[in-house]
């Protein structure tokens, strides 16, 4: 081993920065799941009875499901009696001004942009706290535009024709183990609807929290882009430090209506467990998914760099003619983090196109594997399909995987795949030394270069913070 | 400048060299000849810090500092550099933006304020015309995708930026055309300067016709065995090394 891998080593081992706790008055379920918890999450958000039996019925079935144990990560079996279903700040609040303090001030730690500079920055905030958004911003601004953003049960009481339309249209409550639970015990999440003609004027930014202990989130967006409508959303969080395992099962539904575009950015760096033992860390199982209606177009951008284990997807159903899916990937695991991840692009219109860019990065003991699946169906003439999956090894302890699949029933399909698996060589950090840059900002500097094609996709302010995620998160970890 | 005195270097238990001598003034041109696996790479490489070579004894000094105690990157900032003799590639990196972090690291070790943009950017097109070198090659990342003599320029060209005290060239000419050398040489020699000593590291005579050497040394199975004037490449280029092979008088005059 030499200096630089001590060096490494020490940069990686670096303690969580935002594992704090804000310590606040909580109303909290009783650990525990059944019927009866079910409608009284319903019955706690006044919610009404269509949405209460879609829950109940989402709750059977996910009795009958059992969770999957195909992905390539490895933990030991989640006791979903053990978990409280429900956590919310004992007062809803009407403004700013009467959100407690104290939360207030960690979202000022946290850097979350609550205030009027950050509006000058173009950046409108829903801000969840556990599951209940306490604050939101600039509503009456995109209001003028007559678009809607806004927490998901105010969008349940004030907008409920525009749920019940496209509430589990993307992704139904039988569509897998995790959407089903989510599907039933859904906490709160982030409701967007843009209307016909209408580009958003602003990226649209949520930042999630998890902070009651033994409570799983479960976050519920549904984004609407009606016909001609643009939209770019941003999805960024942090967690504070904890002993337990929290799971973290959110769905998220885009919906692109004929000639629409959504970009959705995710920046996610749940706490990723203690770095030797992985004790303590997240569990982010979600399911996201994009349908687009004819020449629309959904991109997926996603920098990931936290949780213990992530087992997450976001695909595209390009099921309009003419329409585009793109995913853009960069998975960063480090320690003892697992993470299993990819896209599925689904391809059933015609002169379809999708796009595939995945950067995995495993470094200390991390298993980062990529799983994607590119789908053409038989009246899906024309469809095309470019993938790459490029990882980066760092260190002799780490493993990455890639696991492709194709599956084409229309012959003018045209698809591409390329693939590479290199390793951070002494070589480039030594060249790198030897002009007097530092070992530290070489591994920066050369793994942000690996991950160039996905950050040019984020936007300007996200990039910044994405490349210091990763700076931060790969302290300690080259060998 | 430097001065190496009895040098020992192994790595993985084999030592490669065996008791080096050199001293360099400020301002001189040294070149180092010999045949393949005489240990003139790895006299480059521990010159600049590579950990994987074990010094045995001896001592270096650069500058009156005991070079040995210092990192690869503190020896950089300290004004040494090895243009290498197959330049490391970095996907993703941009060439001006890999030098501007090196040269401002540099200049924060020499107490000097970072350049901003607008002064690097002049700085990076006036030395760039020095070497010739394309300025489409800034743009690309560090060495991806160039061309051998490409390389071999970008390093003259991180040279000319750098402005390193002393500069090891380790084999910069090979894979070089006779144009492309000439272009190197002439950067090179633009760089001379009272206050700055080169070791040029080559097999070939030809770049010595370039880059005028103040003396000449022979290395062979680790050891110096023969110094002098430019003259000595002149007779290795007609001789060969192995007219030096195993001469006792000669070893015994050492």
């Amino acid at each position: 081993m030499t200096d630089s891998t001590t060096m490494l080593e020490e940069l990686a081992s670096r303690e969580y920065e935002h594992g704090f706790v804000t310590d606040i008055e909580q109303e909290t379920f009783p650990p525990g799941l059944d019927e009866d918890v079910v409608r009284a999450i319903s019955a706690k958000k006044n919610e009404p009875d269509w949405l209460t039996q879609w829950r109940l019925k989402a709750f059977r079935h996910w009795q009958t499901m059992e969770e999957p144990t195909w992905p390539k990560v490895d933990y030991d079996p989640i006791d979903y009696q053990a978990i409280s279903y429900f956590a919310a700040p004992k007062k809803l609040l009407e403004s700013l001004d009467e959100v407690d303090p104290e939360i207030l001030a960690t979202y000022k730690k946290l850097g979350i942009p609550l205030d009027e500079q950050k509006a000058l920055a173009g950046v409108a905030v829903d801000a969840v706290f556990d599951s209940v958004s306490v604050a939101t911003t600039y509503k009456d601004k995109l209001a003028e535009e007559g678009i809607i953003f806004c927490s998901f049960s105010e969008a349940v009481q004030d907008h409920p024709d525009l749920i019940r339309k496209y509430l589990g249209s993307v992704v139904p409550h039988t569509d897998n183990f995790f959407a089903a639970l989510n599907s039933a015990v859904f906490s709160d999440g982030s409701f967007v609807y843009i209307p016909k003609g209408v580009r958003c004027p602003m990226e649209l930014s949520t930042y999630f929290r998890i902070n009651a202990p033994n409570t799983g989130q479960f976050e519920r967006t549904l984004i609407v882009a009606d016909e001609d409508a643009h939209v770019s959303y941003l999805e960024g969080c942090t967690a504070p430090q904890r002993d337990e395992n929290q799971l973290h099962a959110a769905v998220v539904e885009l919906v692109a209506l004929d000639r629409a575009k959504i970009k959705y950015s995710t920046v996610q760096n749940w706490y990723p467990g203690d770095k030797e033992t992985g004790v303590g860390g997240i569990f982010n199982f979600v399911t996201k998914r994009g349908i687009c209606g004819e020449e629309s177009k959904i991109s997926w951008t996603q920098v990931e760099t936290g949780s213990a284990i992530t087992w997450k997807y976001p695909s595209v159903i390009l099921k309009g003619d003419h329409s585009v899916g793109e995913f853009y990937s960069v998975a960063l695991t480090a320690g003892r983090q697992q993470a299993d991840t990819g896209t599925k692009m689904v391809h059933l219109g015609k002169n379809t196109r999708s796009t595939i860019i995945s950067k995995g990065i495993s470094a200390g003991k991390g298993q980062n594997s990529y799983r994607g699946l590119v789908k053409v169906a038989k009246g899906a003439d024309n469809a095309r399909n470019f993938s790459q999956c490029d990882s980066m090894l760092i260190g002799s302890e780490c493993g990455a995987h890639t696991f492709p699949y194709i599956e084409i029933r229309n012959p003018s399909a045209q698809m591409e795949h390329e693939a590479t698996t290199s390793k951070i060589g002494e070589d480039q950090i030594f060249y790198c030394n030897q002009r007097g840059i530092s070992t530290e900002d070489a591994v920066s500097m050369i793994v942000n270069g690996f991950c160039k094609e996905v950050f040019k996709e984020l936007p300007m302010e996200f990039a910044v913070e994405a490349q210091k995620l990763l700076g931060v998160s790969l302290e300690g970890s080259v060998g | 400048m430097l001065e190496l005195k009895n040098l020992h270097v192994a790595i993985g238990g084999n030592e490669i060299l065996k008791g080096i001598d050199l001293k360099i003034n400020a301002g001189e041109v040294h070149a180092i000849m010999g045949p393949n696996g005489s240990g003139k790479s790895t006299l480059a490489s521990v010159l600049a810090g590579r950990e994987e070579y074990e010094v045995t004894s001896g001592e270096v000094l650069f500058q009156g500092e005991n070079l040995l105690d210092l990192d690869a990157e503190t020896r950089a900032r300290e004004g040494l550099f090895l243009a290498f003799q197959y330049p490391v590639e970095i996907p993703g990196v941009g060439n001006t933006y890999f030098l501007r972090t090196a040269l401002n690291a540099i200049r924060e070790h020499r107490g000097q304020p970072p350049l901003d943009a607008i002064d690097f950017l002049q700085l990076v097109r006036e030395k760039a015309d020095i070497v010739k070198l394309d300025p489409a090659l800034l743009k690309r990342a560090v060495n991806e995708g160039f061309s051998g003599g490409e390389k071999k320029r970008n390093e003259i060209f991180h040279m000319a930026v750098l402005e390193p005290r002393l500069a090891i060239l380790d084999e910069t000419d090979s894979g070089l055309d006779i144009d492309a050398l000439r272009i190197v040489s002439e950067g090179v020699n633009s760089l001379r300067s009272p206050e700055r000593s080169f070791i040029v590291i080559t097999h070939y005579q030809r770049l010595l016709d370039h880059i005028i050497p103040d003396s000449v040394h022979v290395l062979k199975d680790g050891r110096i065995v023969e110094s002098g004037g430019r003259e000595l490449a002149l007779e290795l280029e007609a001789r060969g090394y192995d007219w030096l092979d195993s001469d006792p008088a000669l070893e015994a005059a050492r």
